[in-house]
Parts: structure tokens; sequence; C-alpha cells
């Protein structure tokens, strides 16, 4: 059994022009160790859909609308606040875009990364320091015993973001949801902490899912990749097929948009137009005004994820004939 | 040239206008306070007898009937008393939000442009506003003597620093606007630069403050008037009425009452009014007050 | 930390030194000769002039100055006219009682203001935030003495549950001066917990907003820690920020509170000197009540320092 189903999952936030879908029809599962990429632009509803994961949107505005996912067994779509409490830290761990924001300026680290453990575990405080200082250690923060009782603004991004990865695995979780994790930081600094995130998998065996709008951070990491496309997923495959073979016209055309290290510029020109707002989006197949390669037909219905080989499923009416 | 730029920029008034008048807050507040004001300004049309005549046959009368809110101890309508009370509510209050409007804004732009002036005049505003407000007021209206007049002076020397402070700071943003830095490159005097490109958009906080200010200034004259520094009994404040209510309070609560829910109306009506302005007019002051 | 200290005590001494000249002026400003006016109508033309002669104003304006300054560097604030007493000692008598009730007071606005604050923050535009947003809005809208006065109406006179007057000092029966001054403290309290009540409430959704909020629930702590720890810990700073202001408007408060309650404190001492023209009283004790607040800022100041860690180690 795999350790995390989504099923179905659809997401509503309440607007001011009615409720509309950020996230709609999500399904996709994870096994026990896999790293699993969600890919695409911001506002394709890959966040949402973590922070659905975790039970973190505010509600109101939002709320689940249909569909559920289980964790290790358990339904955790329907729990209650207190009732998701224990599955946070040692059931999934979370990581955000932003270090800078994402710790209390007011307390230091060290107290930050406690906190965590004692919120899970009944420990001596001598146990609990010992912890954390072999969490700060584990994502190589030098000097860690000394810089328990730093404050976040003592620290740089990439420090802020090896404690973040830290106080989420402190409580050892089975698996780590890591939405952007190094899209605020320096070049050269996320690969050092993509670097780290393979090593603690390796050495914690935690399952990953690695949130991302860049191919490039899919393609060092991954396992699987999930496309997903104005609320929807439109493609799922091996992250090696991904690469290899694209079916769906979107994936393709982010692929190549991946910055080259030789060339100044993103080529954005690859896909014209932007990402419809939710509560604007086209009938039929949503990335069709878009899409090169569109018929009328594509307006007609939205199409469905349809399995293309063994493991690899893509939505889009064309497919088949495209990929000839 | 001059009507290009005028249209668009009462266009634009109007649809400030539209806004406010959608605002609940707002609508309500200028309800509450338009209801005060109205009384205030018809004073000598809806009260028949002097707020000061005695009449010793009639005190201690209930609220109802010939007396719409009963006698005080001397027999004098509460009505005429509390009506004309209104009435020098508004003016001490309308004098201290003009003379906070000038004064204020005269200050708070002199300290923030001029830069050479900016540590003497602020040091100056700074003490005057480490004193605690109506303790201030109440020494200068004893040095002043008690009047309506200096009750005007008193509250403008208490307030005029919190207005320049906050044109002060509206003006050291705008100065290093780029536009207004194009202008100064262009030539243009202090007092052009001041009046055309620096104090109109100045105007949204001043205009919050300004009817926080007028619930203020109205609050502490009753407080003054009621301490007796205010205006002199039997001056028909609506702090003296009080006052003297204070000794009948068990027999003739009304006396205290009717006058203080008045008070309560006319600072609620324009906390209110004030909310609201700020909500549209400058959304960015919300966190402070 | 320390650096910050001397920044605001350093800061502090232009202002104290202005609020000493206004109060020195305050007497010298009165119009026509001040010396008739703080004897009185009916006060013989010797007398006038004995009085004139006392308070050294028929000596030369730089010399009083001096002679002013002179006596503030000793401790000597001047001799109240009314009491017969230093100035300095009068307030020493009187100003504890203020102290006390502002504390009272504080604690009122604290609970009150903060409370409200959070319960409307945390139920963002639910019935629950109107109603506290709405008790907030009459608490800044009731003038503190018509409160006290309708306090006065229903607690004493009609329902004889609370003693309209009278002080109990804290010293002498601590339950006598909790109850006695129960009454005055709410009273005055209220304005200050409504302005309270709004900035906690913004503050607090603002703070609500940040993210790492979000993480210290995605860590799966318990709401109330994520509530009382990591929110309001952040959305104090700003409140605290304001602390200042509400003991300034506390003490301005206290002057008809205690007028109203005949608490014996430094501003029904305050207004009694005003009222008989006890000016040199009015003078100094303007100066030391206004010292106080400022050494309550550089107090405040500091707070804020230990709040905020960013503050603390710049």
């Amino acid at each position: 059994m795999s350790l995390l189903e989504v099923q179905d999952l659809t997401t509503a936030f309440m607007t001011g022009r009615g409720e509309v879908n950020a996230v709609e029809d999500v399904s996709f599962s994870l096994n026990e160790g896999e790293i699993l990429g969600i890919v695409g632009e911001s506002g394709s509803g890959k966040s949402v859909t973590a922070l659905s994961i975790m039970g973190l949107l505010p509600s109101p505005p939002a709320r689940i609308a249909a569909g559920q996912v289980r964790f290790a067994g358990q339904t955790l779509t329907g729990l209650s606040e207190r009732q998701m409490q224990p599955i946070r830290g040692p059931g999934i761990g979370m990581i955000f875009q932003e270090p800078m924001t994402s710790l209390n300026p007011v307390f230091s680290i060290g107290d930050q990364i406690m906190e965590t453990i004692r919120a899970h575990e009944r420990l001596p405080q001598a146990q609990l320091r010992a912890r954390a200082v072999a969490m700060l250690d584990k994502v190589g923060i030098p000097a860690a015993a000394r810089r328990l009782d730093d404050y976040p603004h003592q620290m740089s991004g990439g420090q802020r973001q090896r404690v973040m990865i830290a106080m989420a695995l402190a409580c050892r979780p089975r698996l780590l949801i890591a939405d952007e994790p190094t899209t605020a930081l320096d070049v050269t600094i996320q690969a050092q902490i993509l670097d780290l995130l393979m090593d603690l998998r390796d050495e914690f065996g935690m399952a990953i899912i690695i949130i991302t709008h860049n191919m490039g951070v899919i393609a060092e990491t991954a396992d699987r990749v999930l496309v997903m496309y104005a609320g929807r997923v439109i493609e799922e495959a091996p992250a090696a097929r991904i690469f290899d073979h694209p079916r769906h016209p979107y994936t393709r055309g982010l692929l190549e948009c991946v910055p080259s290290l030789t060339e100044d510029r993103a080529r954005l020109v690859a896909i014209p137009g932007t990402l419809p707002e939710p509560a604007r989006r086209p009938a039929g197949c949503r990335f069709a005004p878009r899409c090169a390669h569109a018929e009328p037909s594509c307006t007609q219905a939205v199409p469905a994820l349809e399995s293309l080989e063994p493991s690899h499923t893509a939505a889009c009416f064309r497919a088949r004939e495209l990929s000839r | 040239m001059i009507e290009a730029e005028d249209i668009p920029e009462r266009r634009e008034h109007r649809a400030t206008l539209r806004r406010l008048l959608r605002h609940r807050l707002f609508v309500s507040g200028l309800f509450l306070f338009g209801i005060v004001a109205v009384v205030a300004a018809l004073a000598p049309f809806i009260t028949d007898v002097d707020p000061n005549r005695l009449s010793m046959r009639n005190k201690f009368l209930a609220p109802g009937g010939n007396w719409v809110f009963g006698t005080d101890g001397f027999g004098r309508s509460l009505w005429s008393r509390v009506v004309w009370g209104a009435q020098l509510s508004m003016i001490i209050g309308a004098s201290v939000v003009a003379l906070n409007a000038i004064f204020g804004t005269l200050i708070g732009a002199a300290a923030g442009y001029f830069r050479r002036l900016d540590t003497m005049l602020m040091r100056v505003n700074d003490a005057l506003m480490a004193f605690p407000a109506i303790l201030l007021a109440i020494a200068v209206t004893s040095v002043l003597g008690p009047s309506t007049l200096n009750v005007i002076l008193a509250l403008s020397i208490v307030y005029i620093p919190r207005t320049a402070r906050i044109v002060r700071s509206s003006v050291i943003v705008l100065r290093e606007m780029e536009y207004v830095q194009a202008a100064v490159a262009a030539g243009a005097g202090h007092w052009r630069i001041l009046r055309h490109h620096i104090l109109p958009n100045a105007m949204a906080p001043m205009i919050v403050q300004l009817s926080f200010l007028f619930a203020y200034a109205v609050l502490s004259e009753a407080t003054l008037s009621f301490l007796g520094v205010g205006a002199v009994p039997p001056t028909p404040t609506w702090g003296n009425i009080m006052s003297e209510g204070r000794d009948f309070m068990r027999e003739a609560p009304w006396i205290i009452t009717i006058p203080g829910i008045a008070l309560m109306v006319t600072v609620m009506g324009l906390n209110l009014l004030g909310d609201g302005l700020r909500d549209v007019l400058d959304p960015r002051l919300r966190i402070q007050q | 930390m320390i650096r910050l200290a001397t920044r605001s005590l350093l800061s502090a001494i232009p202002v104290l030194l202005i609020v000493s000249l206004i109060s020195f002026g305050l007497m010298r400003l009165i119009p026509g000769d001040p010396a008739a006016a703080i004897a009185g109508i009916s006060a013989t033309p010797a007398q006038i002039a004995q009085l004139r002669q006392d308070l050294g104003l028929d000596e030369p304006l730089l010399f009083q100055l001096l002679q002013y300054y002179k006596g503030l560097f000793q401790g000597d604030f001047g001799r109240s006219l009314l009491l017969g007493k230093g100035v300095l000692a009068a307030t020493a008598e009187r100003l504890p009682v203020t102290i006390g009730l502002s504390l009272y007071a504080m604690i009122f606005t604290l609970i009150i203001g903060i409370g409200c604050g959070i319960i409307a923050a945390l139920r963002q535009n639910s019935w629950v935030d109107q109603a506290a947003m709405m008790f907030a809005m009459i608490g800044i809208s009731v003038p503190n003495f018509f409160l006290g006065l309708l306090m006065i109406i229903l607690f004493a006179v009609k329902l004889g549950w609370l003693p309209s007057g009278g002080y109990i000092p804290f010293t002498e029966n601590p339950w006598g001066w909790l109850q006695s001054t129960a009454m005055p403290a709410f009273s005055l309290a209220l304005l200050q917990a409504g302005l309270l009540a709004r900035i906690t409430r913004s503050s607090m959704l603002e703070v609500l907003r940040q993210d790492y909020i979000r993480t210290a629930r995605a860590k799966g702590l318990p709401g109330r820690v994520v509530i009382f720890k990591h929110a309001l810990s952040n959305a104090l700073i700003p409140i605290v920020t304001v602390v200042g202001i509400i003991v300034s408007l506390l003490l301005s408060g206290a002057v008809v509170t205690e007028s109203l309650f005949s608490l014996p404190g430094m501003g029904l001492l305050l207004t009694q000197a005003v009222l008989n023209r006890d000016y040199p009283m009015v003078q100094g004790g303007l100066l030391l009540v206004t010292g106080f607040l400022v050494a309550v800022n550089i107090a405040v100041d500091m707070l804020y320092a230990v709040l905020d860690p960013r503050v603390r180690y710049d």
C-alpha cells in the first residue's frame, strides 16, 4: 500500500465572484521513500494541493470540496485541526518557499526546533537540546551547539532554509513536503539545499514531495513527476520519461523553458500567453488557448488523464497523434 | 490646460465620495454627527426658553410633557441647555479643527520640507506632546483664565503638535518623490512646490486626523468644563450641565445622562466618521491609531 | 541594549529642557500682573507686593530663569501656596495614589483591550468580532467622567454594591483599596481598552497572515501555542509602542477620575491648585508629572528591545 494517496482532490476558494476551484480532481499516490515532483507555473494549484494535504489552508475561504487524502492508511480529509496536529511533524513535515519569513523572528532557532519535538514527544530538556543540536548538525549548520541560541535574523537565507529542514525533520516524518524550497535562494545555495535533501532522504528514508516551477530542480531530484496546469494534473510520468518523452504540449513547453547556463535569459517564448485566473478558465482543455496544436474540438470537453504507456498518463486529446 | 488637469481630478473626487457613501461606518458616523450638527445649527429656532432662565417653581422636573428633557436644580430647561450646549461644542470643536488645519499644516510642512527647521520645530513639538494632554490644557486655561475662547486656545496648543507631526511625516515622504524632485530640478520655487505638489497629497491623513481631532476637542472641552476650568457657569456647556448635575444624581439622574448621551453620540459619530475616512482615503493608516 | 538605553536617555534631555522652559513660562504668561492674579481680587496692594517678592517675580526674567534651574538641580520645584509645603513633597505624597490608580486601570486596559482584540482577530468578521469592535467603539467614545457618573448612579446609588467615594490607601487595607478603586479604575480604563482592542486586532490580523504562523501549524503545534506563543509575541511588539501613549492617556484621564471620585492623587491636587490659583504648584507639578511620563517612555523603549531580538542585537 502506498504511503500517501490523493483521490480526486478538489479544493475550492470563496471569492468575491463566488466559489472557484483552485485545484480540481487531483489524484496521485506516493510510496515510502519515493520523491515526487509537482511542477507547474505559479497559480497552477501545486501549493494549494500541498496545503490541502496538510490541512493548512485557511477555512474560510478555502474548503476541500471533494475527494480525499489518505496518509499511511488514515484518511486526513475531514479531520479536525486538533486531530491533524499529531500528523503534522511526525507524519508529514513541510518546508516553505520563503526561509526569510517562515521562521518566527522573536524566538531563537533552538527554541523553534525544540518546541517541535516537545509537541510530539516527552523528553527531558537536555535531550531535547541534544536532538536539536544533532539536527542542526545534520543539515550542515557549522558549530551547531553555539548557533542554537541565535535568532533567525542572524542567519543567511540558505542557513535559514537549513534550519527549516532541521525543524521539519526533527520528528522524523515519513513524508516531507518541500514547497519551492530553493526558489528564494541564490543559485549556488539552491544546489546545496537540493543535495542536502537528497542526502537526508538516503539517511532517513522519508518520501518527499517537491513542488517547483523549475524543471531543473525536478531533474536533480524527482523519481516521478506530476505536471499541473490551471488546477488540474495534465501529465504524470517517471522523471526520465518526462524529460525524454513529454506527451502534453504544455510539458513540452515547460521543458523548453528550462533556463540554460549558456544563455542569459530563460526562453519563456516557448509558451505564449499566461495562465488563466481560476475564475476565468476557458471551457474544454484549459491549455487550448495557449496551445500551438489546439483544434476546435479541444474546447468542447475537458480531456481526462489517459494512460499512454504503463505509468505514463497525459490529459490531451491529441497526445497520441502528436507524439508520433 | 487647466481644464485638462481639472476634470480627471474632479472625477476622482466623485469616486472617493461614492466609496465614502457606500462605507457603512462612515454613513452611520455622518448620521450621528449630522443630527448633533443640525440641532446645534438650529438652536435658536428649536428652543423657546432661554437656557439660563431660572424658574424655581419648575425645578427637578423629569423629562416629558412640556419639558422635553426635564429641568435642572434651578428649573432651567434642560432641552434649551443641551441644545445650546451642542452649539457651543460644535463651535469649539470646529474652531480647534480650523486652527489645527492652519497651524498644524504650516508647522508640519515647514518642519518636513525645510530640513534646517525640522530639529528645532520637532523638539518643541515633542516637548508639548510629552505633557499629558488634559493637564496641559488645564494649566493653559488656568493661566489664560476660564472662557470659551481660552478653551479653544488651550486645546489648540495641546493638539497642534500632534497634527503637525502627521503633516510632517507625509511631507517628508512626498518631498522625496520623483515628481517633486523633478519640480525642484525644473526650478520651481519652494512655495509652489509645497502648494501644488506636496500639500494636496498630504491632505488625506490630515483630514482623517482632523475628524478624530474634532472628537477629542469636543471631549476635552466637556472635560474641562466638568472640572470647572472651562467656560464659566452658567454657560450651557455639556460639561457644566453634568458638573452641576453631580449633586443631584440620586434625585435627578437625567441632568447627567442626557448631556452625557449627547456627548457620547457626538464623539462616536466623529470616531465612526474618522474610521470611514481612514478606510477610504488612507488604508495605510489602519494599523496606527 | 546599552547603546539603546543611552540613546533614549540622551533624546529625553532636550525634551525635558523644553518642558521645563514651558512650565517656567506658564506663570509668567498670565495676562497682566501674575502676582495680582495669584493673590486674588480681595488682596491688598501690600499683599500683592509681598507675594511678588516671595515668588521672585520682581527680579529680571533671566535671573528668575537661572534661579529656577538652580532650584531644579537642587530638587527645589517651588512651594505650594495652598498647602504651604514643597511641590516635590506634595507630589511625593500624591503621585503614588495616581500611579496606583493608573496601574489598576492599566490592568483592566490590558485584559479587556488585548482580550477583545485577540478574540476579534481570531473570529474575524463573525458576530463576536463585530460585538468586540462595537464595544471598543463605545469605549473610545464614552467620556470617562460620564462612565464614572453612570457607574456611581448604578453601583453606588441604586445597587449599593460599591462605595461612591472615599479613598482607602493600599498600604492600610489592600482589599479595601481594590474595592474602593475598582470603579475609578474601570471607568478610567475603558477608553484605553477600546483603543488597545482596535490596535491588538489589527496587529493580530497582520501577524496571523505571516508565514511563520503557517510554519508553526505545519509543525503540529497545538492551537494555543500557535496563538499565544507565536502570534501574540509578535503582535505585542507594535502594541508595546503604544503603551507610552496609554500611560499618557491614563495620567490625563486620572485628573478627571480623581476629581470625580475624590481620590487624593496628583490629578485632584493639580485641579485644586488650578482652581485656587496655586501657580507654583501647577508649574512644578506639571513638570514632575511630565518628567515621570518621559521616564515611563524610556522604560517602554527598553521593553520593546526585550521583546524584539532584532532591536536588541542591533
